[in-house]
């Protein structure tokens, strides 16, 4: 039989026989799905493709579903014995034995109702991984929280890891704090098809993410635009894949100096009186003095002509001039990102500046006039924007309106108050007791931790200056983890600090809630086998995450709703998340008011009548069919992205901000002036109140990047290292696990019976380290080792080497956190620093490393 | 009799390994009785993915050639006996002949038989034979095109003559032909991975030169006529090796430049006037 499903790469057929999934396809349109938009630009007419496409992890699914590291029933440590020795020294060490779910959740049970007793609710810490698999009821924002805020739980709160430099810079020049710092991009697929003529895509990859969960779906748009004669030019460290298959030019700037090449095209405008002079005179803020600092007549005297950039950047300035006036003779779109905004250099440590550097170019030349705007072609496509379905930060069953973005739409519609009820948040609030992810360890290890600004700053701007401390004042210290997914070692920062703090003696109690047995999962005391989408019901949306991505469900083609069925009964003894929470509520005595004596099914079904899918499908059809493409809107006016500041106009887009409480009588920007602000008024008043941060001034300027070529440490490790988020894999997602993933040769290597990571080098730098194509070598810096296998070639300049993040499996070949790491995880490598003093976001996405021959040893450190 | 066929663009190829994955999710764990064991979980390529690099930066590029079984017309493994060709063009692996023969593997010229040790036999692409027999299989195609994000890689059925024309109007061709086994995998823009190009900016003055003609020539013929872009950047690709004049015209001075491509791509760098 053929059953439907979706996933973080795309919504899919699933064929089952025997109670086993035979394959998983990606899923076609029938005849009687409805027919999508159409674009008429150029004499030409561009229809919505009647098929959906998949991304490489969702086509090697059932590899992770059927892997021999998925964890089949409830395990304890062996030498863990909660009412006597705890051995606390040997979590990651010592092995595991099989208990039963009654056992694991007696235990689990009575150390929280210990706990709570002992310090309160606060003493639980909690946090998801950035993703997991796809599903709106059984998302981390839906059940986990729903049962989380019900048990209370200190939340670990996780920092804009893919939007930093745009939250923590360009939030402070054009506001959108409501999306943490990147644009709005509706309509901007029809704006592009009509009159772009050039696009610079800057540090910008969408061949192959698309964005963000919407697999292969925006490569025929820029089929269309390459068809259009439109020119496409790249800016990126690393020679990346959309470079290869579109680039006129590729530009490789040394990692952290992307902004010396964007004051070099403004100076270019600036000299040779090319930019658009009456749109930044009434959009603008604080521009005259900082062209002057651009020409060289700030405090620092320098002009920052093409000639310094070459220097700065390594890019030759015949090249960045003759791009700064191609750039304003044409309708030329800035692809900042992947996303129109997010990802690649905003994560480095020059994210901050790198991000301003963007915003000033696009402002520059008229920001959202036709024609011009920040667009990545990943999103903006003219799909029906009024359609209501929400995306998986919507709270789903959960309903928390703190943290989640239920408060927007959906929790009105879901609950009624009556008969079934949201799960508010207690702990987890402004005058809570927070920890940040990034400083677990700190927080941990050392008991006590002060920072700038909880996680997500989306409701002001000002929200960034809120101090916050470790432990809160009157919250009781962390005393048990309750780990759900287990990818920190591979995803967030110098992470060998995250393995060392599972042996301290204040975290009495760890619970690992995990599908695989993989990264930090065996540092737990009592491990929980959750099961897969495949193995539970759920709904979900083909590339709706929405909360601070609003209506992101225009990166994919067409609006496709998926019933995600129980294909098969889950693996071994593991169940669903909601299951274990189920279990875990009645040891708790809180089952019916978790419940509401409804199961998944049950759930998902009150789900899709809150939702606008009753008006084209009642839920009897769609429970049969498995999915729903809502049909085109043709009478929906359309509004291209910032069109409306451009005008002056009040604005028009479905964009759920600037709030009115944020704007003047509903028109301009959310920043103080409503303008795009080259001075920023919110830093500026920081810094008058004397929180002065030397990487973020007021002023956008040149803030040389803290670590990278410049650098002290660089010279000690030559080579700039960059690591964006993977290629094949989501996140961890797809990786190791003994998935089909592991046999794609651009992913890892088989050396001697061992799957390795893969750092890619040029050859200039790999003969000078005596490195051939395919050598096993260590990548190492102070914070320690990983060992890689070398690629040898052209995809970097000399000088930089590149590896992604995100790797799942952490084999350290030594001491937990001491030793050099085989699984790949390159973020024990990259800085803990946070981007400035008071900007507590990570950089991630550069650091300076060396690299030699492997020479076997397992190079343990402090 | 209509035939299957498939047709490859490398031009859209960029390594998303959709339908190497694709084809493990139809053949790991899953056996097609008649048609193949299971693959194994690692190590097999039935969709083998190629990759070529070609020049040096800021003027490079990489090239991917997705290789299945090429299902030939004249196949040294049928001619062994240890294979069969459908009547419509598949080359299917002799499920009794060729147990247990480990030799089979050697004998395809494009490396595309691998053996499994725990089924005891040579297996290959089947272009998903088990699916294009099955009426109930709506996308009607093998899983890798079914799969292909960019469409590169597509499948057709097709009478003989149908094909011819697409050969020539397409211009696709065969991956190494002077093998002589008649593939029925046809490959567009193949010169990206078989051949090289060279490339360069023009500068005038220091600062790159749009407009400039430049011409390629070899033994005095005219191979190919570019103006530069606003780069000053011209690329010439396609090219055998040989000795070529590379003749630049540009703000009226005028430069010729000897080049030889020699299994390799060029990048001049900047030439300057």
């Amino acid at each position: 039989i053929r059953l439907t499903n979706s996933s973080t790469g795309g919504p899919v057929f699933v064929y089952v026989k025997d109670g086993k999934i035979v394959r998983i396809t990606p899923m076609d349109f029938d005849s009687t799905d409805p027919e999508g938009w159409k674009i008429e630009a150029r004499g030409r007419v561009f229809k919505a493709p009647r098929y959906t496409t998949i991304a490489p992890f969702t086509a090697g699914q059932k590899s992770m579903i059927y892997s021999d590291r998925r964890i089949l029933y409830p395990m304890k440590r062996v030498d863990f014995d909660p009412n006597g020795e705890r051995n606390i020294q040997n979590r990651g060490i010592s092995g595991y034995e099989r208990i039963s779910w009654d056992e694991a959740t007696d235990i689990v049970a009575s150390e929280i109702n210990r706990i709570k007793r002992e310090v309160g609710p606060g003493g639980i810490m909690s946090t998801p991984s950035s993703h997991h698999l796809w599903g709106n009821v059984g998302y981390r924002h839906s059940t986990y929280f729903r049962f989380m805020n019900l048990m209370g739980f200190t939340y670990a709160d996780h920092n804009p890891d893919s939007w930093e430099g745009w939250h923590w810079g360009g939030m402070h020049m054009w506001g959108f704090s409501w999306r943490l710092g990147c644009p709005e991009q509706y309509d901007l697929l029809e704006d592009g098809l009509k009159y772009a003529e050039m696009i610079v895509f800057w540090s910008s990859d969408p061949e192959v993410n698309s964005g963000i969960y919407a697999a292969y779906e925006s490569h025929i748009r820029r089929r269309w635009l390459d068809e259009l004669g439109v020119k496409m030019v790249f800016i990126d460290p690393f020679f990346n894949h959309s470079a290869n298959m579109w680039g006129m030019k590729w530009f490789s700037p040394k990692v952290g100096t992307d902004h010396a090449l964007s004051f070099a095209i403004a100076y270019t405008w600036l000299t040779e009186g090319t930019y658009d002079k009456e749109y930044v005179a009434t959009h603008a803020y604080g521009f005259e003095e900082w062209a002057d600092y651009v020409l060289g007549k700030g405090e620092d005297g320098i002009p920052k002509t093409c000639e310094w950039a070459e220097k700065e950047s390594g890019i030759p300035a015949c090249d960045i001039r003759a791009l700064a006036r191609e750039w304003a003779k044409k309708n030329t779109y800035l692809a900042a990102g992947g996303m129109g905004g997010w990802g690649g250099a905003c994560r480095a440590t020059h994210g901050i500046e790198w991000t301003r550097g963007m915003i000033a170019l696009a402002t520059m030349q008229g920001l959202g006039k036709p024609g011009s705007n920040i667009w990545s072609t990943t999103q903006g496509v003219p799909t029906d924007y009024e359609f209501y379905f929400p995306g998986y930060a919507e709270g789903g069953i959960s309903g928390d309106c703190a943290n989640s973005a239920a408060g927007f739409k959906f929790a009105w519609r879901m609950f009624d108050g009556k008969t079934t009820f949201p799960a508010p948040v207690k702990v987890n609030i402004e005058a809570g007791q927070h920890i940040p992810r990034l400083k677990i360890p700190e927080c941990i290890m050392n008991g006590k931790f002060e920072w700038y600004g909880k996680g997500f700053c989306g409701n002001a701007i000002e929200n960034q200056l809120h101090p916050y401390q470790y432990p809160a004042p009157g919250y009781g210290k962390i005393k048990m983890y309750w780990k759900y997914g287990g990818p920190h070692i591979g995803t967030m920062t110098a992470t060998n600090r995250y393995a060392k703090m599972y042996t301290s003696e204040s975290l009495e109690f760890v619970v690992s809630q995990s599908i695989w047995f993989e990264g930090e999962v065996p540092f737990a005391d009592i491990i929980l086998p959750a099961c897969t989408n495949y193995e539970r019901w759920d709904i979900s949306e083909f590339a709706n995450c929405s909360g601070y991505i609003p209506d992101n469900f225009q990166m994919a083609n067409n609006r496709v709703i998926s019933l995600q069925a129980k294909c098969i009964e889950p693996l071994g003894e593991s169940m669903s998340d909601y299951e274990i929470y189920a279990l875990m509520a009645k040891k708790l005595g809180i089952y019916d008011i978790f419940t509401e004596g409804k199961d998944e099914l049950d759930w998902v079904k009150q789900y899709y009548n809150a939702t606008d899918c009753p008006k084209l499908m009642d839920w009897e059809d769609f429970f049969k069919k498995g999915y729903l493409v809502v049909p085109d809107n043709p009478n929906r006016k359309k509004t291209p992205a910032l069109r409306w500041f451009a005008e002056d106009r009040v604005r028009d887009t479905p964009d759920w901000g600037p709030a009115p409480n944020q704007s003047v009588a509903l028109k301009g920007l959310q920043t103080t002036t409503g303008k795009v602000e080259f001075i920023s008024t919110s830093l500026k008043r920081f810094e008058e109140q004397g929180f002065v941060d030397e990487y973020r001034p007021a002023m956008h300027k040149y803030v040389p990047a803290w670590e990278s070529w410049h650098a002290e440490v660089a010279k000690k490790y030559p080579l700039g290292m960059l690591s964006p988020h993977p290629r094949f894999s989501m996140h961890t997602m797809g990786d190791a696990k003994d998935s089909f993933m592991n046999d794609i040769k651009d992913h890892r290597v088989l050396v001697d019976g061992w799957y390795y990571w893969i750092i890619r080098m040029n050859s200039v730098d790999a003969e000078a380290r005596g490195i051939k194509d395919g050598d096993l070598v260590r990548a190492y810096n102070d914070r320690g080792s990983v060992i890689l296998c070398a690629q040898v070639g052209e995809r970097v300049q000399p000088g930089t080497v590149h590896s992604y993040e995100s790797c799942a499996e952490y084999a350290p070949l030594g001491k937990p956190g001491c030793s050099a790491d085989r699984g790949g995880c390159v973020n024990i490598l990259t800085p803990d620093r946070y981007m400035s003093k008071y900007a507590c976001g990570m950089a991630p996405n550069s650091a300076q490393v060396e690299v030699e021959k492997w020479d076997g040893g397992i190079y343990e450190i402090y | 009799m209509k035939q299957w066929y498939m047709v490859i663009d490398v031009r859209w190829c960029h390594d998303c390994n959709n339908c190497f994955m694709s084809c493990k999710d139809e053949h790991v764990d899953n056996e097609w009785p008649g048609y193949t064991a299971a693959q194994p979980r690692h190590g097999h390529r039935w969709m083998n993915i190629e990759r070529r690099e070609r020049g040096r930066y800021s003027r490079n590029d990489y090239t991917y050639l997705p290789m299945p079984c090429q299902h030939c017309e004249k196949c040294p493994v049928v001619d062994a006996g240890y294979a069969t060709r459908r009547e419509d063009g598949i080359v299917m692996i002799d499920l009794e002949a060729a147990k247990g023969k480990e030799d089979v593997v050697g004998m395809c010229p494009y490396g595309a038989v691998y053996y499994n040790e725990e089924a005891g036999i040579a297996q290959k692409c089947t272009m998903c034979a088990h699916l294009l027999d099955d009426p109930d299989w709506i996308p009607g195609i093998p899983r890798c095109a079914h799969s292909c994000p960019t469409k590169a890689l597509k499948a057709f059925h097709l009478e003989p003559e149908e094909m011819e024309v697409m050969i020539k109007t397409e211009g696709l061709e065969v991956y190494k032909p002077e093998l002589g086994t008649n593939p029925h995998v046809f490959y567009k823009n193949l010169h990206r991975f078989t051949k090289n190009f060279v490339a360069a900016g023009v500068l005038v003055d220091g600062d790159c030169y749009e407009d400039a003609s430049v011409t390629l020539t070899k033994d005095g013929e005219v191979v190919e006529i570019q103006k530069t872009n606003f780069f000053g950047d011209f690329k010439f690709d396609g090219l055998d090796d040989g000795k070529y004049v590379i003749q630049i015209d540009a703000a009226g001075k005028h430069k010729d430049i000897d080049v030889e491509i020699a299994g390799k791509s060029l990048n001049l760098d900047f030439i300057e006037f």
